[in-house]
């Protein structure tokens, strides 16, 4: 994951808390930039693999509903103040995506409310909706205009993307001729130049290379000071520690712990009944 | 909460709330849908692109394939009906094509959201735009082969004249009866996966109950006043009867065209926002 303690692991016991950089502040009196209220979410999956006319005609004869709930996310309530960026942490299946997808807007919650101000670009655990049939080029138009950018921010945009990805000629290539990292590499290109407010990556560089890496986290510490928030989520705890200023715990659905990266990180580990040096450095 | 009384604060607010059957509100989601329509023409462009349709034998299938369609069905009528010429081929190509359209513009349309996957999954947008995108993907296609009508009718020694103009009105129409149908069948296709698997049976069956092998004066005497329920019967009746004959063609047409079309849209696209805040989870 994107970490800056790599290279040197002693700093991630007890390195100070939080980034070194400009941020902006909350004005008095202003409301959260992303307030989650009491969210709940439920997944209805069905056990047949896809839903048929077929299978619904079976099932009423039979009299069934073969629809099993995932409760993925249950009564979570945070706020996040302007300036801030979030860690989150959990196991696998905690619900950590899930809960990037219900503030990005695609997922609606089943129970409670969430309040988000400014424009949102999301780096989700799926990717960014590319095309592999489509050049690289061809892909960025298309995500930036889905995004909400105009046809001209969205040519202008298309040069620096491609610059920061530095993905050379492949950039007029199908995206299936790229490699994971590549891939990865331009999604994060092309979120982070959308201009964002609130920025949400989920697990994004997980494929980028070392020097990659360091450049994504030099490019979020610079966004920070344009953007209003940042969610961050990775099982790379070190690079929790060391981009983030707040963080919450997620585990089977619920918000076990709402504090600074420090001590969620402690915590998380304990419960994980592993020491918190061989994960890190078993995960790094 | 804060909830702020300061305009400021909320100007950029945006609230996700549960609406489980509930529409969203209009305004905002308008405007939204408006604001991306460039991102629909450049989904539906490059989807043309990457179908290879770009090329000159991508072009000439496009034509080709329904106008070899329109040769079998002009000799299977041929032969059943004994009725045949020039003018009456033009008939056929000109309804056919058009149909194909309407056809193409709900069966690319079913697929439009299942087919989306990670663009659906990842990014929040009126999901209106995906049937959309099918239906203007499905009118680019049937473009290149208005000129091969225009051919086929000057052979046929069809009239040119001003009144054929009034056929866009009926084309209109179709975009629109189009969408609405391509939303429907889109919203139907997360639901139940075969419902593409059936289209090509039900479109097969709307394209023998449409005056496209037959004109629409012949409707047998009994059903002539039901031919109304038919959408494509005042759709397609008035485009060749527009276009073909340089007729005008009868008021009933006119109404029931425009009515159909908009009924389609209506429903059909408050049928698929109603259930598209849903589509994230079903995929
Ligand atoms: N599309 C889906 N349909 C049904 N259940 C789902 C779906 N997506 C996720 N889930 C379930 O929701 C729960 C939370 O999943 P989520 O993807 O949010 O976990 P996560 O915290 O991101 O895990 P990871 O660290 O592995 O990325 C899991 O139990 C998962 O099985
Ligand atoms: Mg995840």
């Amino acid at each position: 994951m994107i970490s800056l303690s790599a290279s040197d692991p002693t700093t991630t016991a007890g390195a100070p808390a939080g980034p070194r950089r400009p941020q902006q502040t909350p004005a008095p009196g202003e409301p959260p930039t992303v307030s989650v209220q009491d969210v709940s979410i439920v997944y209805r999956t069905t056990f047949e693999k896809v839903p048929t006319f077929k299978s619904a005609i079976v099932r009423l004869g039979r009299g069934e509903r073969a629809v099993r709930e995932v409760d993925a996310l249950q009564n979570v309530s945070f706020d996040v103040p302007r300036g801030t960026s979030l860690g989150i942490i959990g196991a696998n299946g905690a619900g950590k995506s899930t809960l990037m997808r219900a503030i990005a807007g695609v997922l609606p919650p089943t129970k409670g409310r969430i309040e988000v101000r400014g424009k949102i670009s999301a780096l989700l655990a799926l990717g960014v909706g590319f095309n592999g049939q489509l050049s690289g080029r061809e892909n960025v138009v298309l995500g930036g205009l889905a995004a909400g950018l105009s046809r001209e921010q969205v040519e202008e945009r298309a040069e620096q993307i491609a610059e920061f990805a530095e993905i050379g000629e492949f950039m007029d290539l199908p995206m299936r001729t790229y490699s994971s990292g590549m891939y990865q590499r331009l999604a994060f290109s092309v979120s982070v130049h959308m201009d964002p407010d609130i920025l949400l990556i989920d697990e994004a560089l997980s494929a980028g290379d070392a020097s990659f890496k360091e450049k994504a986290t030099a490019k979020m510490d610079e966004l920070m000071a344009s953007a209003r928030a940042m969610f961050l989520v990775s099982h790379s705890l070190g690079s929790i520690k060391s981009l983030c200023d707040d963080a919450i715990w997620i585990h089977k659905g619920k918000l076990m712990m709402h504090d600074t990266p420090e001590r969620c990180i402690a915590a998380y580990t304990k419960f994980l009944k592993v020491g918190e040096n061989a994960f890190t450095f078993e995960d790094l | 909460m804060a909830h702020d009384t300061t305009p400021d604060w909320d100007a950029e607010l945006q609230v996700y709330e549960p609406h489980k059957a509930g529409l969203p509100r209009f305004g905002p989601y308008f405007r939204d849908l408006v604001d991306r329509l460039p991102f629909a023409a450049e989904f539906s462009r490059s989807g043309i692109r990457a179908a290879n349709t770009q090329t000159v034998f991508g072009q000439l299938w496009l034509v080709l394939n329904p106008l070899l369609l329109a040769c079998v069905y002009y000799i299977l009528v041929a032969i059943l009906t004994r009725r045949g010429g020039m003018e009456f081929l033009a008939h056929i190509v000109g309804g056919l094509f058009v149909y194909y359209f309407v056809s193409n513009s709900i069966s690319t349309g079913a697929s439009s959201v299942t087919g989306g996957g990670r663009l659906i999954m990842n990014m929040a947008f009126p999901r209106l735009l995906m049937p959309m995108a099918a239906v203007r993907t499905a009118f680019f296609r049937f473009l290149p082969t208005v000129p091969v009508y225009l051919l086929i009718h000057t052979l046929g020694g069809g009239v040119w004249s001003p009144t054929m103009l009034l056929g866009l009105v009926f084309l209109g129409m179709l975009v629109v009866f189009g969408i609405g149908m391509a939303a429907f069948v889109a919203a139907l296709q997360v639901y139940f996966r075969d419902t593409s698997s059936f289209l090509p049976y039900f479109l097969r069956i709307w394209l023998y109950l449409s005056p496209v092998l037959w004109y629409p004066q012949d409707a047998p005497e009994r059903f002539a006043d039901l031919m109304v329920l038919n959408p494509l019967y005042s759709m397609i009746g008035g485009w060749t009867e527009t276009t073909l004959q340089g007729v005008v063609p009868p008021v009933e047409m006119w109404v029931a065209g425009s009515l159909w079309a908009v009924v389609a849209l209506v429903a059909g696209s408050l049928f698929f926002m109603s259930r598209e805040r849903d589509f994230a989870v079903r995929l």
